[in-house]
């Protein structure tokens, strides 16, 4: 009976927890990994998976219109958090309590006429989400610096050429454009000169002080900081800024013509050797210039580079081709001999493009690697974009490129500019980090905890640059002692404000606030389960693990990743010990560990068969993703096409791959059509030419078409496969499936059942043995 | 004058050969004007005969022995004794001598290769058919002694007496100063000159009885040489230390020695003494004798001071005691007029041949032909002395230093053929095994030809095969004069890949224009000058040869406190400015479209040089760079992989923050300390190491300042001297006034002749070794003269001393090499070759010395001493050189005589009186008004002057306008630079090679005024004209033609200041008046003299 119910009461919170967890993230764009929070430190550390939650600033909502006054803020210094529906509110004394630290506040004079039934937008339930436009500082202009490479070849230097003129249409009326070429030399051009086009050239081996920059360039007189010297500022700043940024309405024709009349280095690169590229100091200027000028505003730096930095500060390898660049293996090895230095220089001009909020774009084009390993902090710390293709010269690019100015539904550009995160929590909760392009402001406060998870020891992270998708994944720690219940129906809070420049050049503030149930973990463990949303959880994860990937061996992060793993399974799986087979995961859990199977195998954690630049730019767009693209990351999705019947969703497995089928897998970054056997002989054949077997043609088109649409929304442009059974590009689909059949197992051989991988890499079911194995075991 | 002369009759030797005469006969008789050819005939003929015939002859022998005074002298008697060997030995080398007839043989079938060779072998061959008919036949192989005998049959006995009178002449200055001292006292000094034309002893009224002058010079005791310049030592001091002789010398000695002598006088006179009046004289005196024409006119050189009668007034030190102070007369001192006037008429209608060896060239100031006969022509190579003393000892006993002066790349006149370009293909020049000397015309060839043997070495190398060739029965290769290399004293050889840095042939070279775009620089209007000249002066880069184009490529570059690169690539819609501000470390921002050619550019150019002006148009910068502009211009190079030049247009001193930054470190306080010096002296070594940079990379600068200020050309001026470039200074730069001056140095410098990568070595015979070298240039060694690029108008200086003895035999060979890249990209070898005679007696020496390039290389001697030493030590080391050289002469050459006589070598006479001009001179010792950056221009200047420069610059020409000739188009005769002999009335020019000044004496003519200057009065004429006004009548023509025509003459073009008497600017004028005593302390010409001659007799004491 008493079984019974809770079986009842259980599914009922099923279906309700996946509605919540779904409203949530459409209103609040947050997705926390446990939607009833257990109320103690103890037992939030025994859940294995921590507290955290995956929250998307900036999500694009239709029904939310911003408001158009400024916030309500919490007095208490230390606190100042905004007023929010969780508040109470004494509507006769005009006084409102915040939720958060419990200081009673007055209303502002502005609010003399509050009462219950004329709130304010920010007490009304439904806008636990809200933004504000606040009318504070001068409105600057958005600013593109360009930093372009020339030591292209012909084709693709035409390509990149065509790119930036077109960009420059899709750029706001009043931006502000630059541009830096590069090769051997850096060249910062000035856009304002007639008759003659005039450039000021740095030598690529120098790395120079942001002050030498300055001088060099003519911009000494001092900075002025944009927020504080409001008055000062104005008349002259935009004099002296202007000869090398100018606003793109003005000078366009100008822009067009020299980047029209853009040729490739002129140095002689001779047999055997690589050009000269000085990738480390063009950044360095770029940097330098725009902190010279225009701190503190919003601003995209756009690298685009064909090759690997091969001079002076930030040189990635030598220009002698018979030293290639380093690999997965040289730098186990401790082989790369330029990596630590490097990286170092580039995440030197990260955080100091980070400090005034400019964000950095790479755009690389290359066959081979171009540095991304150590120039993948001036994209992750600034939130700027990550793109790798072949050629600048193909539609990858071209298209990603064209999306980075893409519109929003309202007209608006989808990008923000210099956001500062602030998040607060309620007493019994603490900030452990958060992991996302974003950089910690060291805002150290009371609820700051001590633990560290991801970027942490503080509670504001600024992200230079965001997009509607943009997602970061904030980790929590519960502080609550176990000896300290919290009182009944009480619930925990946590609020983030979300402060940034809109492309509209306004200032705008987004605050979310949400509050989750406590639940003690021995008394209603059931209902803690039921609010598990496991995908969140495996993003979450996944997130911790890459990020430790980056700092630890990959075999000690799996290992991590196991134990963790096997830890949640002992907690929350039900078997008998010692017994495999009893073993069994409640449905909120039942997916994770295939998640997990498959996030092991990821490019993200996995680097073989991946170049160490690969794996930057994989693990770069892994950390901003919303959660809907990390899982699909993780686990690609695979739909098959068939006369079987309509199009379905399928097991990412060996055993889906049939002759009759027709694959389209998904993983994010690459958009791969398989045709099975049968189908790819039909096709050579000819048979969709032929109108009796129309049907064959709409069965052929109809994955296409689906692609299509993921490729008009995705950002970066996927890779787009089209291959077939046997084909050499088929690999990117063997690659992720489960290899549930391969050489090795031979009870499918000769079935019809699928196409056996040849692989070592252990299968699903293998995996799934062995956990269970492990969770049950009572040794561990 | 006169002196030089005599030196140039050394030449005559080269007449013996047969070519000659036979050239002048035909050809020469023919073609000269009719008016002119007979003087000249006999100038030419004269001199041979003088020669050769004097000596034997005349029996000068006692007297010839003496060389006394004259190089003719010297010569003579030479002759006597040694002419025969002497010619012997010349024409030994049957080259000279041989040329003819072989020539007239076998030129006809002259192999066309060398055409223009050929040519040049047709003209010896007639010259050779010529010279048989006059000359026994002997003579083919150049028998000196057939030579000479009919020549001195045929001139015999004009020139016998020109030099005897010479000789007396000088004899009896000498005899008669003394002599004659006594009476004119004053007269004694001028004596030399005056005295001996008879004519003269009446001009010359006061001072010097006309009987007595003679006397002076001639003075000398008959066997003394008349060179001496009978300067009795200041009576008093002189008297005082050496109570004997001195007295004697004064007074009695003399008169008696002298007296045969006095007939010859009369003849010569015109020749010397006459200031003015030789010319005249001259015509007079020598129609008589056709032969003698001008040539003869070698004037008695001889030119004592009478220190007896010398007392001059000026001379503390004289004391004069018994004697009343006798004023010397400044017409009786060895005057440069007369010395250059004398040389002009005597030499300057013969083509110059030199084929025969150790002949002295005539003077700088006479204009002749040369006819390159195996040896370097002399506007090439001149040296100290073309006689060579065999033993160190010797050298160090006459103190004479042995130098020659070398202008490898010198402009010829467009009569005079250019050296040609030999190729030898892929083996490349024939070269001595052992010292690498290259093949020459000296070379013996042995063995049938299979080997020869080094000239410069004695080691014998194989011929190589492709190279071989038969002897004829003479020992001279059958293909001599197919061959420059053995015939031609300079010729070219193209060099072969071994001979080009990092054995790749050499990119054609690349001219940079960098300009400073300061405020200083826009707001004085020159960049908008520079701009708009360089658009039509890109035309006008140098070519080689016949190219439709030159193969340079040009670039440009404008500066302030950073650095702005242009690119001007022809498919550019509009330049493209690049700035480099990282100033620091410098760097070449771009490589394509940097260095372009100027054709294909030409647009983008034009565009760009039109903006230049507009785009600094507001600028307010004050600062600017100078070592990263260098720095800049060297990288551009490296990155082109060609040598090339810099053309640097700057205005300050570099002040901003940079590499090379300089202080302001003028301070007037130091002059005359012993850290003078380090007012030359670079403020940074900085400047020198960057210096050796541009030297590696073929990269030479020059520099043009416009300073309104200080700004320290010491430092900036190292690197432009190091790597064999220019600076030309424009103080105070004025547009409307020295913009035409501006502009033309610009083009000139832009257009003139230059080779890059430049490396040049001597060579010389065993017993003398190049030792010390002095001009424009690095080294990285002892031996090699590196220069990033070398010019037409670049001079080194080459000092040689004793390693071992010299034979008078086989004479002292001198190769110098020049390895360089033309202006077309190629790289070539320029060779010069000269021979030089030996001697065993001092006198030999005395006699075939060249005074002009004596000073030539004292002054840059001195020059480079006041970089480490104070400039004291510096000059007195000077006067202490040149009074040993004079005594040694007076010991040991000189006959003996009064020890109150200063007796000169003729050949040196001038010395005195051009070594005081250099020790007056603004480095040696600076009047008020000469600031520190002008001592150091003119310091560096200096330093690469050729012997022309030099003697003009130390002792400027001046003219009187107002006497000028408005018919014809001479020079009216030059006047001495002295105030005395202006004249109110008058107006003169001026010129030093960097300056004219136009006098104009307070009392002119209206008319003159008008017609010159176009006001009406004196007091009308503006100080600031820096131009003549271009009038129509036939007086300003004149005189604008004369400015032009001297402009013409120089490297440089002149500044013109117009002075008027009695007006401020006189002062600066009067500077130049080197004759005077300065106002800064430098002692007049007759002072110097009297002071010399004390320093001589302490010597000799």
């Amino acid at each position: 009976m008493c079984l019974l119910l809770s079986f009842q009461s259980f599914c009922r919170a099923m279906a309700t927890y996946l509605e919540f967890i779904q409203q949530n993230e459409e209103r609040d764009g947050v997705r926390f990994s446990w939607n009833v929070w257990p109320s103690s430190r103890l037992e939030a550390t025994r859940m294995v998976v921590p507290l955290a939650c995956l929250l998307t600033p900036l999500k694009e909502r239709l029904d939310l219109p911003p408001v158009q006054y400024e916030p309500v803020l919490c007095s208490r210094p230390t606190c100042k958090a905004v007023l929010n529906p969780l508040c109470q509110v004494d509507y006769r004394a005009k006084l409102w309590a915040c939720n958060f630290c419990f200081q009673r506040n007055q209303f502002p004079p502005a609010y003399a006429g509050i009462s219950e039934v004329n709130q304010p937008a920010e007490l009304m339930p439904q806008f636990s989400t809200i933004e504000y436009i606040v009318q504070r500082g001068p409105q600057m202009p958005l600013i593109f610096l360009y930093v372009v490479d020339t030591c292209l070849e012909e084709e693709d230097l035409q390509a990149l050429k065509e790119s930036l003129q077109m960009s420059l249409s899709l750029l706001p009326h009043d931006a502000l454009v630059g541009l830096i070429t590069f090769g051997r030399m850096v060249q910062v051009h000035e856009l304002s000169c007639e008759g003659i086009s005039k450039s000021y050239v740095f030598r690529g081996t120098k790395d120079l002080t942001a002050k030498q920059i300055q001088d060099m360039l003519g911009l000494s007189r001092p900075a002025v900081p944009m927020q504080q010297g409001r008055s000062l500022q104005t008349p002259e700043q935009p004099v002296i800024s202007s000869r090398f940024l100018q606003p793109v309405h003005k000078i366009d024709m100008n822009l067009t013509d020299l980047l029209g009349e853009l040729q490739r280095d002129p140095w002689p690169v001779t047999q055997g050797k690589r050009p000269l590229r000085s990738t480390g100091v063009a950044l360095s200027i770029a940097v330098g210039l725009l902190e010279g000028t225009f701190p503190n505003t919003g601003a995209r730096i756009m690298l685009f580079t064909g090759g690997p930095p091969t001079q002076g500060p930030g040189m990635v390898v030598g220009d002698e081709l018979k030293t290639p660049i380093r690999s997965w293996h040289d730098i186990e090895k401790d082989n790369a001999r330029f990596m630590k230095k490097a990286t170092k220089h580039y995440e030197t001009l990260a955080n100091r493009s980070a400090a005034n909020g400019h964000c950095i774009d790479i755009y690389t084009c290359a066959l081979d690697q171009t540095g991304l390993l150590e120039m993948k902090c001036c994209a992750n710390l600034t939130g700027g974009h990550m793109v790798m293709g072949d050629s600048f010269n193909t539609s990858l690019f071209k298209q990603t490129f064209q999306r980075v100015f893409s519109k929003g539904y309202n007209g608006e550009f989808r990008m923000a500019f210099g956001a500062n995160l602030d998040v607060k929590t309620s007493r019994e909760l603490k900030i452990a980090g958060a992991i996302g392009p974003c950089i910690s402001l060291n805002a150290k406060g009371p609820c700051v905890s001590e633990n560290e998870l991801g970027i942490g020891g503080t509670s504001q992270w600024k992200i230079c640059s965001l997009d509607p998708s943009t997602t970061l994944a904030i980790y929590f720690e519960v502080v609550n002692q176990h000896n300290a219940p919290i009182p009944q129906g009480g619930r925990g809070a946590v609020q983030f404000v979300t402060q940034y420049q809109h492309s509209s050049t306004q200032r705008r503030i987004r605050v979310t606030t949400i509050a989750r149930n406590w639940a003690d973990a021995q008394t209603q463990l059931q209902h803690i389960e039921a609010a598990f949303d496991q995908e969140a959880a495996a993003v979450l994860m996944a997130r911790l693990g890459v990020y430790r990937a980056e700092s630890e061996e990959g075999p000690d992060v799996l290992r991590w990743l196991d134990r963790q793993l096997i830890r949640l399974c002992q907690k929350f799986g039900q078997y008998n010990k010692d017994d495999p087979i009893s073993f069994r995961l409640s449905e909120s859990f039942s997916l994770y560990p295939q998640f997990i199977f498959h996030l092991r195998r990821s490019p993200f954690l996995q680097v073989f068969n991946n170049s160490p630049d690969e794996s930057s730019y994989y693990r770069h767009h892994f950390a901003r993703q919303d959660l809907t693209q990390s899982l699909i990351m993780i686990q690609p999705i695979l739909y098959a096409y068939s006369f079987h019947g309509p199009p379905e969703p399928v097991l990412l497995d060996s055993s889906s791959i049939l002759p009759d089928r027709i694959l389209l897998m998904d993983t994010f970054f690459q958009i791969v059509i398989y045709l099975g056997e049968t189908i790819a002989q039909w096709q050579k054949a000819g048979y969709q030419d032929m109108p009796e077997y129309e049907n064959f043609k709409h069965l052929l088109q109809a994955p296409l078409d689906d692609a299509q649409e993921i490729l008009q929304t995705r950002f970066p442009m996927p890779r787009y496969v089209h291959t077939e059974h046997g084909g050499s590009q088929a690999r990117f689909l063997l690659s992720k499936v489960n290899p549930s059949q391969t050489h090795n197992n031979l009870y499918a051989w000769g079935q019809e059942s699928g196409a056996p991988i040849l692989t070592d890499d252990v299968s699903l079911q293998v995996f799934m043995d062995h956990l269970k194995k492990l969770a049950v075991s009572s040794a561990s | 004058m006169s002196v030089n002369q005599q030196a140039h009759t050394g030449p005559p030797y080269g007449q013996p050969q047969p070519g000659y005469q036979g050239y002048q006969q035909p050809a020469y008789g023919g073609q000269s004007l009719p008016g002119v050819p007979q003087a000249q005939y006999g100038a030419y003929n004269g001199p041979m005969p003088g020669y050769q015939q004097p000596v034997p002859p005349q029996g000068y022998f006692p007297s010839l022995g003496f060389p006394s005074k004259g190089s003719p002298v010297s010569l003579n008697s030479d002759t006597s004794s040694l002419a025969p060997n002497f010619i012997g030995s010349l024409r030994a080398p049957p080259t000279s001598g041989a040329p003819p007839p072989a020539s007239g043989a076998s030129h006809p079938s002259g192999p066309l290769a060398y055409s223009q060779f050929e040519h040049g072998d047709v003209q010896n061959g007639i010259p050779a058919s010529a010279a048989p008919v006059q000359r026994p036949p002997a003579s083919q192989p150049f028998l000196p002694g057939s030579a000479p005998t009919p020549v001195i049959q045929q001139y015999g006995a004009p020139p016998a007496s020109v030099q005897q009178l010479r000789n007396h002449m000088a004899g009896m200055t000498i005899g008669s100063t003394a002599a004659s001292a006594p009476p004119p006292a004053g007269l004694g000094y001028g004596v030399g000159p005056s005295s001996y034309p008879p004519t003269t002893g009446a001009p010359r009224p006061p001072a010097m009885p006309g009987p007595p002058l003679p006397g002076q010079t001639v003075a000398a005791p008959p066997s003394s040489q008349p060179n001496h310049v009978s300067s009795p030592p200041p009576p008093s001091t002189m008297a005082g230390l050496h109570p004997g002789p001195p007295m004697s010398g004064l007074h009695g000695p003399p008169p008696p020695t002298h007296p045969p002598q006095p007939g010859y006088p009369m003849q010569q006179n015109g020749s010397f003494g006459q200031m003015r009046g030789p010319q005249p004289n001259y015509g007079g005196a020598y129609p008589g004798a056709p032969n003698y024409g001008s040539p003869p006119g070698p004037p008695p050189p001889p030119k004592r001071l009478d220190p007896d009668s010398i007392p001059s007034p000026q001379l503390n030190e004289l004391p004069p005691q018994q004697k009343p102070r006798h004023r010397i007369d400044p017409d009786a001192i060895p005057s440069p007029i007369q010395v250059i006037e004398d040389d002009r008429n005597n030499r300057g209608s013969e083509p110059f041949v030199t084929g025969v060896r150790g002949q002295v060239p005539p003077l700088v100031t006479t204009n002749f032909l040369v006819k390159d006969q195996g040896n370097a022509s002399p506007r090439y190579i001149r040296c100290t002395s073309y006689n060579i003393p065999c033993t160190s000892d010797m050298a160090k006993q006459s103190q004479v230093p042995l130098a020659a002066v070398i202008k490898p790349l010198a402009t010829l006149p467009p009569e005079e053929t250019l050296p040609y370009l030999v190729d030898h293909g892929e083996s490349g020049p024939v070269r001595c095994n052992r010292c690498k000397a290259y093949m020459c015309p000296f070379m013996q060839f042995i063995e049938g030809g299979r080997r020869f043997q080094c000239c410069f070495c004695s080691c014998v190398t194989e011929v190589p095969p492709h190279y071989f060739q038969h002897l004829d029965h003479t020992g001279k290769r059958v293909d001599f004069y197919d061959r420059p290399e053995l015939s031609l004293g300079s010729y070219e050889f193209l060099a072969t890949v071994d001979y080009c840095k990092n054995n790749k042939f050499p990119s054609p070279p690349a001219f940079i224009f960098m300009i400073d775009v300061s405020y200083n620089a826009v707001k004085s209007g020159l960049v908008r000058l520079i701009c708009e000249e360089l658009k039509s002066l890109l035309d006008y880069l140098p070519r080689e040869g016949n190219m439709e184009e030159s193969a340079i490529r040009v670039g440009f570059v404008t500066y302030n406190k950073v650095l702005h690169f242009y690119n001007v690539k022809s498919s550019l819609a509009q330049p493209q400015m690049m700035v480099v501000s990282d100033v620091a470390d410098m760097f070449v921002p771009l490589l394509d479209g940097f260095l372009v050619n100027v054709n294909e550019s030409r647009t983008v150019i034009a565009s760009l040089l039109d903006q230049i002006p507009e785009m600094f148009a507001d600028t307010r910068e004050t600062e600017t760079v100078f070592a990263p502009v260098i720095q800049a211009g060297l990288e551009a190079l490296k990155a082109a992989e060609c040598a090339g030049k810099l053309f640097i247009f700057h205005t300050s001193l570099p002040i901003a923050e940079a590499p090379g930054k300089l202080k302001n470190r003028d301070d007037r306080k130091l002059i005359n300390t012993d850290k003078e010096k380090t007012l030359f002296q670079p403020q940074t070594s900085f400047y020198n190491n960057l210096a050796k940079d541009c030297v590696a990379q073929g990269c030479c600068v020059d520099l043009f300042l416009f300073p309104n200020q200080y700004l320290d050309v010491a430092t900036l001026g190292v690197v432009p001297y190091q790597t064999g470039g220019s600076i030309y200074k424009y103080a105070y730069f004025q547009l409307e006034t020295d913009q035409y001056r501006f502009l033309n140095d610009l083009r000139r410098d832009v257009q003139k002749e230059v080779g890059f990568d430049a490396v040049m070595r001597v060579r010389t015979s065993t017993g003398i070794r190049a030792t010390d070298f002095f001009g424009a240039f690095y080294m990285s060694n002892t031996t090699d003269v590196e220069m990033a690029g070398l010019d037409c108008d670049k001079t080194i200086t080459v000092e040689f001393k004793h390693d071992d003895k010299l034979s008078e035999d086989s004479g002292a060979l001198l190769q110098c090499a020049l390895l360089y890249t033309s202006c077309a990209g190629q790289r070539r070898l320029r060779i010069h070759n000269l021979s030089l005679n030996c001697c065993t007696q001092l006198a030999d020496l005395y006699r075939n010395c060249e005074t002009d390039t004596l000073i030539n290389y004292l002054a840059k001697f001195a020059y480079r001493g006041v970089l480490s030493s104070p400039v004291k030590t510096v000059r007195d080391a000077l006067i202490n050189q040149c009074a040993q050289i004079l005594a040694c002469y007076r010991k040991n050459c000189a006959s003996p005589s009064s020890a109150g006589q200063l007796i000169l070598p003729e050949c040196m006479k001038l010395l005195p009186v051009y070594l005081n001009c250099v020790l007056k001179s603004d480095v040696l010792q600076p009047g008020p008004e000469v600031t520190t950056d002008d001592r150091a221009y003119i310091r560096q200047l200096v330093t690469s002057m050729d012997v022309a420069e030099t003697n003009v610059f130390f002792y400027p020409r001046l003219l009187p306008l107002t006497k000028a000739d408005v018919d014809s188009d001479s020079l009216p005769a030059a006047i001495r630079n002295s105030e005395e002999r202006l004249s109110k009335g008058d107006i003169y020019l001026l010129e030093n090679g960097l300056n004219i000044f136009v006098w104009v004496g307070v009392s002119v003519q209206q008319g003159l005024i008008q017609n010159l200057f176009g006001v009406s009065s004196f007091s009308q004429i503006s100080n600031a004209l820096s131009t003549l006004p271009v009038l129509e009548n036939p007086f300003s023509k004149k005189v604008r033609s004369i400015v032009d025509m001297l402009q013409g003459q120089r490297s440089r073009y002149m500044k013109l200041i117009v002075v008027k008497q009695e007006d401020k600017l006189e002062m600066l004028f009067k500077h130049f008046l080197v004759e005077d005593k300065s106002l800064t302390g430098g002692a007049s010409y007759v002072d110097f003299l009297c002071h010399m001659h004390k320093e001589i007799r302490q010597l000799l004491s």
